[in-house]
């Protein structure tokens, strides 16, 4: 068997068994910093799993979202999303490798000048859906977070937890396996955070990977799902229904 | 790429001159200032050339037989002489040719009176006007090296004069371009830059959503476009007006001057200036934008 045939073997067996991220010993050096952001991480989340990653500021969080979105790569061992190697995607197959992750950030990072379906249909422009379509899916997905009849509306003028639902709307428009949530009540009030929650694990209800990013201890314990605990870039505690206690 | 897609990215750049109005305004006063004095000095320096051309174009050699060459000699030495790469042309003038040229303009209507023969006899000589001024040293000395020419007349400082003006045109109009050439584009890369950078989150976004490059750079690549075009447009509509206003001063107030020297037409001017601008202006704005992205692509 050749080294390609191997590889393609050992994806198959990995998607056959359901999984869609793996991370084999896992590192990643800055250059400019001393120690490891992330150090010999190893971690396997299935398919339609709800998945929080907690610790503390420096802890690696933000870099492992940062090497599943293949911003990085790593500089040791190796990041498997979807069956695919992220070490050996070509700069050209980048763009359609992220089109299957959805990605939600605690600043929303919404197209300011643009209105809420424009924000949303902008994501479903990229990966050019005939207009006929995008007329039916950005209306559907809108009103899925609760944000229909605002369609029109200039996002600079929508509260934290609307722009948050925009975001979202957009993260999943297109139909995402795995979605990638950075914080994403970091910016909201308790109603508004919740809210949010209740969206991703619905989302998650129907079939989504979710991966949340938190430091937020309130939302992680009561939601009762698998806790992934991170401490200066090494995974400390892995575990269903577990409880996180922010040190910061 | 689908033709829904190119209509998009073609909304999207001419919306992004529009929103981005002030660095749009700033980009386009950069191009259209350096394309302006690109212009202006293009405009001085192929008249200044056009009028040393004329000049040297009036720069001739004239060369005297001795009395014993025969017509046929002289004739076949015409001939040899519109051979040599030197030569633009060569006007024979007989002898008495010269007389009636010169007779009357010294003495007057009856200047045949008192003269039975021909007083200019054996003064019959080919004036040669030149290829090129500088070439007049080489022609001089192949003239005096034959046997049958008694004497060759021609200005060695006129001819080294406009020589050294016209190499002194040449080097010294491609130093100005390349300087204006290359101040154009560090001003227009800074304000892409500055213009980019604004919008790098925006750029952060698309990439993350899985936007390839292309779909990323082409409404800025096309914006830079339509800004250098526009930058080029501009100072060609001046010049323009300006040209023609300053030729019409020339011609109005300074006769004696317009007399003397000729001047390029607009027509002429502009059949190399237009292309030229046009092709700078949307040439810096396409590369500016381009390099520039691309730096904001690494997402």
């Amino acid at each position: 068997m050749t080294r390609r045939e191997k590889i393609k073997a050992e994806r198959d067996k990995f998607i056959e068994e359901n999984g869609i991220i793996f991370l084999d010993d896992v590192s990643m050096n800055y250059p400019e910093k001393g120690n490891p952001a992330v150090k010999n991480v190893t971690l396997r989340i299935d398919k339609g799993e709800f998945v929080f990653i907690v610790g503390d500021s420096g802890s690696g969080k933000s870099t492992l979202l940062k090497l599943l979105l293949r911003e990085i790569v790593p500089t040791g061992g190796d990041v498997h999303v979807m069956g695919q190697n992220t070490k050996r995607l070509r700069h050209s197959q980048i763009p359609k490798f992220r089109r299957n992750l959805g990605v939600v950030f605690q600043d929303f990072r919404l197209l300011k000048d643009r209105n809420v379906y424009e924000n949303v249909a902008f994501a479903q422009r990229i990966i050019e859906v005939p207009s006929r379509e995008m007329r039916r899916n950005v209306p559907s997905i809108l009103s899925m977070v609760g944000l229909a009849g605002k369609y029109k509306a200039n996002v600079k003028k929508l509260s934290g937890g609307e722009q948050q639902r925009v975001a979202l709307a957009r993260a999943l428009v297109n139909k995402p396996s795995i979605l990638l949530a950075d914080e994403p009540t970091g910016n909201l009030d308790p109603n508004n955070a919740w809210d949010i929650m209740d969206l991703l694990a619905e989302i998650n209800e129907q079939g989504t990977t979710v991966i949340v990013v938190t430091h937020s201890p309130t939302i992680v314990n009561s939601m009762k799902k698998r806790v992934v605990a991170m401490k200066l870039g090494e995974i400390i505690s892995d575990e269903q229904e577990g409880e996180y206690v922010n040190e910061d | 790429m689908k033709i829904r897609t190119f209509l998009y990215t073609l909304w999207q750049g001419i919306r992004n001159m529009f929103k981005n109005g002030w660095y749009s305004l700033a980009s386009v006063a950069t191009i259209g200032a350096c394309l302006f004095l690109l212009g202006l000095f293009y405009s001085i320096v192929s008249n200044a050339q056009h009028i040393l051309y004329t000049v040297e174009e009036g720069v001739t050699v004239t060369v005297f037989f001795n009395e014993d060459v025969s017509d046929a000699a002289v004739d076949a030495f015409g001939q040899e002489l519109l051979q040599r790469p030197e030569v633009r042309d060569v006007v024979f003038h007989s002898d008495e040719e010269i007389w009636a040229t010169f007779g009357p303009s010294y003495f007057g209507e009856d200047y045949q009176e008192g003269f039975p023969e021909n007083p200019m006899k054996g003064e019959h000589n080919y004036e040669i006007y030149l290829t090129s001024v500088s070439m007049q040293g080489q022609l001089v000395t192949w003239l005096q090296s034959k046997p049958e020419v008694r004497l060759v007349r021609y200005s060695e400082v006129t001819a080294s004069t406009l020589s050294g003006f016209n190499g002194m045109i040449v080097y010294v109009s491609a130093a100005i371009i390349l300087i204006l050439l290359a101040v154009s584009i560090f001003l227009i890369s800074n304000t892409v830059r500055v213009g980019i950078s604004v919008r790098s989150e925006e750029i952060g976004i698309m990439k993350y959503i899985g936007a390839t490059d292309f779909f990323v750079r082409a409404p800025f690549v096309l914006e830079g476009m339509m800004i250098g075009l526009i930058g080029a447009l501009i100072p060609l509509y001046l010049i323009y007006y300006l040209y023609d206003y300053v030729l019409k001063m020339i011609t109005t107030r300074f006769e004696m001057l317009s007399s003397m020297l000729s001047f390029l037409s607009l027509e002429e001017i502009f059949s190399v200036l237009m292309p030229v601008s046009i092709l700078i202006g949307v040439g810096m704005g396409l590369l500016g934008s381009y390099i520039t992205v691309r730096k904001y692509l690494k997402v």
